[in-house]
């Protein structure tokens, strides 16, 4: 089988795609970098954690879960958290891959690294209407995590700016972005059912046990339910 | 190495490096995996109702926690979101929802 193509012209055209998802992009970096600054990490570490996880939602609760000084278990939980958040990714990659596969190995361990929702979702699109090159997916993916990577910057020093956080609620700057989210992705009550479980087993869990542990048993809780719910 | 190399600053690093290889082996893993099984139906529900499910299990208690301002600039955030569809204005109008409730002393 040849190897599908890869060139400039399509990613070009996939990093044009991603113009209308911009201003999104920028307001989620920066609500990022302006919250790293509250959690204590200096800016080299919020841009090095954007450009090496590139994953928004995980970087967010990662946050939640920062301290001043690490040790192997609490490195180890802040991992746990991060596969948890990003185990839509596992279904993503499943999605495309056999766009992906006749690809050589090498090329496909770099395209993967910028895989996330928007390149995925756009090169969806694309292959669903006949596109077969690469290079849109890897345009895409590249032109957001050089967006992404570098509107960090600004967040953070327009949250190093702010001498009182708290009182202009930017400790939970968090939170009020993440439940923004919710709203795209809803897709009718009956999908939405799992996010009040997840919802409920999160409180009774953050009541009885200690840390941050209500986000793993909360996310748990919806994914088993709603692997359950419709059988 | 010890916990007193990770106390440094080395420690906030080695979190950051952990995150990117757990991160990555999320992106990679579907991909080789469909390579060898089949995701069954259930699985894929599973992963499909999880972003969702993360959202509310982070959310909920947080705002829980923070006290009444947080939970109404977060009621706020969402109703601005579903009005606008624009996550800036969703954003500012949670953020001036608990600075002004802060500002009231509640």
């Amino acid at each position: 089988m040849a190897s599908p193509p890869l060139t400039f012209a399509a990613a070009a055209h996939g990093a044009r795609l991603c113009l209308p998802l911009l201003p999104g992009v920028l307001v989620f970096a920066t609500a990022f970098g302006a919250a790293a600054v509250g959690k204590g990490l200096t800016l080299a570490q919020a841009v090095v954690m954007s450009g090496l996880v590139y994953g928004g939602a995980s970087q967010m609760v990662a946050l939640e879960l920062w301290r001043d000084a690490w040790s192997w278990p609490a490195v180890l939980a802040v991992a746990t958290v991060t596969t948890i958040v990003n185990a839509r990714m596992i279904l993503m990659g499943a999605a495309i891959q056999p766009w992906l596969a006749p690809a050589p190995k090498a090329r496909n361990a770099l395209q993967v690294f910028f895989l996330t929702d928007a390149n995925w979702l756009l090169g969806s699109r694309y292959h669903a209407e006949g596109g077969r090159d690469h290079g849109m997916l890897l345009g895409a993916g590249l032109f957001l995590w050089v967006v992404w990577t570098f509107a960090t910057i600004p967040g953070y020093l327009a949250g190093a700016l702010v001498t009182d956080p708290k009182r202009l609620g930017l400790d939970v700057l968090m939170p009020i972005f993440f439940a923004a989210m919710l709203v795209p992705l809803w897709k009718g009550a009956r999908l939405a059912r799992p996010w009040a479980i997840a919802g409920l087993a999160a409180l009774a869990a953050q009541a009885l046990l200690p840390g941050y542990a209500f986000i793993i048993v909360g996310a748990v809780a919806g994914m088993l339910a709603g692997a359950l719910l419709d059988d | 190495m010890t916990d007193g190399f990770l106390a440094g600053p080395a420690g906030a690093y080695a979190a950051i490096l952990a995150m990117a290889v757990a991160t990555y082996l999320c992106r990679a893993s579907g991909v080789v995996l469909m390579s060898r099984v089949r995701l069954t139906p259930r699985v894929t529900r599973g992963l499909r109702a999880l972003p969702g499910s993360i959202v509310v299990a982070t959310v909920a208690p947080l705002a829980a926690q923070a006290g009444t301002p947080a939970v109404a600039g977060v009621l706020i955030a969402l109703a601005t979101m579903i009005a606008v569809r624009w996550e800036l204005a969703a954003l500012f109008a949670g953020l001036a929802t608990v600075a002004l409730l802060r500002a009231l002393g509640l």
